[in-house]
């Protein structure tokens, strides 16, 4: 097992040990033979601190959303654990589950498929108070979807609107107050806001963070946006073809990223800056992303990294403290020391 | 309007375009009097939200409009003729020859069934009078160009076999075929990852560079902006709301919406403001959403939504676009515009 990165705050709210998801794929045939898996996740270890954001980039396809899934266990790990507040939740019984569904949610990226267009807002909102019996009778139901609109910054007249009366930031505030309905202390936001217009993010970004402020919220930030996830997050993890790359603050891993892929990614977010633009060295991968059914030998980065050599074909680097000491900044990369992956691992 | 220390004559020159549509909910004016001109070697950056009518307006540039719901005025002269009033017949040949499409989505641009290579060669033989021979080497070459690998293999393949980025990349092979004056980009890297954004990016400067291609590159991403154009053209409920050069636009914005939106972005180079890796303070937001085309306000199109509105005029006069009055020491370049009655100390700063 490699070492873990420290977290913000001490209390672990949310980890993962090895966690892998496979999807198998079957052949066309009659007899539908399995003929290869995606490993979507591919063992990540990961912990999230309580009341922290962590920040969770990556490409398409490189498997962040089904991390995300997964410790929602929204998709059933295939092997690893996931614990939630010390509880492994891979393994909870039915009622327990519904419990748990209550304290870890989802707000979805596109506002637009994610509310049902025949619901009310105040139907909307209430889902979660109906499935979990909170706030029972009429009027203190009422009160509480009045009070969830305005700490979404909504007007509670709203309740009886469908959601086509909403612009897309509305009806991404409509989908948070439903997730906070019931009092979660977990939300996953997957590219929460990458279907809005610019101005609108803007909005968005700042009402989730008073949110977690106000609420103590944990949040995991999935995005492609690597300006949005470095403004929001404390920490900041990389995931490349199903493995975090690098973990760390994110102050620290946007300014002096170690891993190459990190380089890379970080080289190719164009700044809204003219001079800095003109100025600046790309760091430009050749090809693209392998298919996660075919992953690479070793570091699966290996066949785009521009600083590859001999051991990179061969040996799969675990994560490892890179950086200034007690940084808490770590990267699966030989180019700080050779540290293989524990053989208990797929090769 | 002429943009004084632009070399040569322009490639196109759109003049006053309005465009009209009809939706379900009535009739709306999407683009309202837009005229800008692009240079050889010029890139004209059209950025703006949703409704803006960014994309409205090169569509009907290029007669790509339903004539059905559609009603398109003003002038686009490209090549001594007006595209907006030539038939479809002649509009095809220019579309085909003289100016490059490339488009946010190539799988829907591409034909599913076609292999790569058809569609290529059959690009390259509606313009030139070779065989097909020489076109599917000619195909190759562009293929290798646009930094497909493998390209000979490439054209046997169909736009399902290759990845986003590399049939974008096709695309844009297709619109460079038949080496066009003016390549169009209508948020052709917006679907890709930045990694490959990066890629694309550097061929399509690369091959600018090299023939002398106007672009004009319609993007909702500033960054994106600030690494590509020469001229930035700000759109806002179907007008342009501010112009000039990149710089201008960037570190000295005239117009409050410009700076809005440039106030609301989130940076990767923001500094920290809690020692050990805390994260920023709030993004300036602008209050409320993009207007529908079909429901625009009176007067200025931005002043609902507007953190100034410093002038009793904003709510009842539409502003023209006249010159800013730069502040002395200011590189002179091509003039900057912007529409706003705004005066130039309430709108500070910008990018910095």
């Amino acid at each position: 097992m490699t070492a873990q990165p420290a977290p913000v705050t001490d209390q672990v709210l949310v980890a993962a040990r090895d966690l892998q998801v496979h999807f198998p794929f079957r052949s066309g045939g009659l007899l539908r033979r399995r003929t290869g898996q995606v490993r979507a996740v591919d063992g990540v270890d990961l912990d999230i601190g309580r009341g922290e954001t962590l920040g969770l980039v990556g490409e398409s396809g490189c498997g962040k959303s089904t991390l995300g899934n997964a410790l929602l266990r929204l998709v059933e790990p295939t092997s690893g654990s996931v614990t939630f507040d010390g509880t492994d939740v891979t393994s909870l019984s039915a009622k327990d589950m519904r419990a748990l569904r209550r304290r870890a949610v989802m707000v979805f990226q596109d506002p637009f498929a994610s509310l049902d267009p025949r619901r009310t807002v105040a139907q909307t909102v209430s889902e979660p108070l109906e499935v979990h019996r909170l706030h029972v009778g009429k009027t203190a139901r009422a009160r509480r979807i009045g009070e969830l609109l305005e700490l979404v910054g909504l007007d509670p007249a709203v309740v009886d609107r469908y959601p086509h009366e909403f612009s897309g930031g509305q009806r991404q505030r409509i989908g948070i107050a439903r997730a906070l309905a019931g009092e979660p202390d977990f939300v996953v936001c997957d590219e929460a806001i990458a279907s809005l217009d610019v101005s609108v993010q803007a909005q968005v970004v700042n009402l989730l963070r008073r949110l977690q402020r106000e609420l103590g919220l944990t949040y995991l930030f999935i995005s492609h946006d690597v300006a949005a996830v470095r403004h929001v997050s404390d920490r900041i993890a990389v995931m490349y073809l199903g493995r975090l790359v690098e973990v760390g603050p994110a102050s620290q891993v946007a300014r002096d990223p170690q891993h190459p892929y990190t380089q890379a990614l970080l080289s190719a977010v164009p700044v809204p800056e003219p001079e800095r633009e003109r100025r600046r060295e790309r760091v430009v991968l050749t090809g693209d992303v392998p298919s996660p059914a075919a992953v690479p030998s070793g570091c699966r980065f290996h066949t785009r990294c521009p600083r590859a050599f001999e051991p990179c074909p061969d040996v799969d680097p675990a994560l490892q403290a890179v950086g200034s000491v007690g940084s808490g900044q770590q990267a699966a990369c030989h180019l700080h020391g050779i540290v293989p992956v524990s053989g208990d691992r797929d090769p | 309007m002429t943009y004084p220390g632009r070399r040569g004559a322009p490639v196109i020159d759109v003049a006053d375009l309005r465009v009209r549509l009809r939706t379900r909910r009535g009739s709306a004016q999407v683009v309202n009097g837009l005229s800008y001109q692009v240079h050889p070697g010029e890139t004209v950056a059209v950025v703006g939200e949703s409704g803006s009518g960014k994309s409205v307006s090169v569509l009907a540039l290029l007669g790509l409009l339903p004539e059905r719901i559609s009603q398109v005025e003003g002038c686009a002269t490209f090549d001594g003729q007006d595209l907006l009033s030539l038939d479809e017949e002649a509009l095809r040949r220019v579309r085909g020859a003289g100016i490059g499409m490339v488009f946010q989505d190539p799988m829907t641009s591409l034909n599913p069934v076609l292999t790569v290579g058809r569609q290529l060669v059959e690009g390259i033989r509606a313009h030139a009078r070779i065989g097909v021979p020489a076109a599917r080497t000619r195909a190759a070459d562009l293929l290798g160009e646009v930094g497909l690998p493998d390209a000979r293999r490439a054209l046997d393949r169909y736009p399902h076999e290759l990845s986003g980025g590399m049939r974008q990349r096709v695309m844009i092979a297709i619109a460079l075929s038949s080496e066009p004056a003016l390549l169009v980009a209508d948020e052709a890297t917006t679907a890709l990852d930045v990694t490959v954004q990066a890629q694309i990016l550097e061929l399509v400067s690369r091959l600018q560079a090299d023939r002398g291609t106007g672009v004009i590159w319609i993007t909702h991403d500033l960054g994106v902006v600030a690494g590509i154009a020469d001229r930035v053209l700000v759109m806002y409920g179907g007008r342009c709301i501010e112009d000039g050069d990149v710089d201008d636009v960037f570190y000295r914005p005239a117009h409050p919406y410009t700076r809005g939106l440039l106030g609301a972005l989130p940076r990767t180079d923001e500094p920290d403001d809690k020692p050990g890796g805390g994260t920023p303070g709030e993004l300036v937001t602008i209050p409320g959403t993009p207007p529908s085309p079909t429901d625009l306000p009176p007067g200025c199109v931005f002043w609902p939504r507007c953190p100034v509105r410093a002038d009793p005029r904003c709510e009842t006069e539409v502003p023209p676009l006249v010159p800013v009055h730069e502040p002395a020491g200011t590189p002179a370049g091509v003039q900057h515009h912007a529409a706003t009655f705004c005066p130039p100390d309430a709108v500070q700063g910008g990018a910095s």
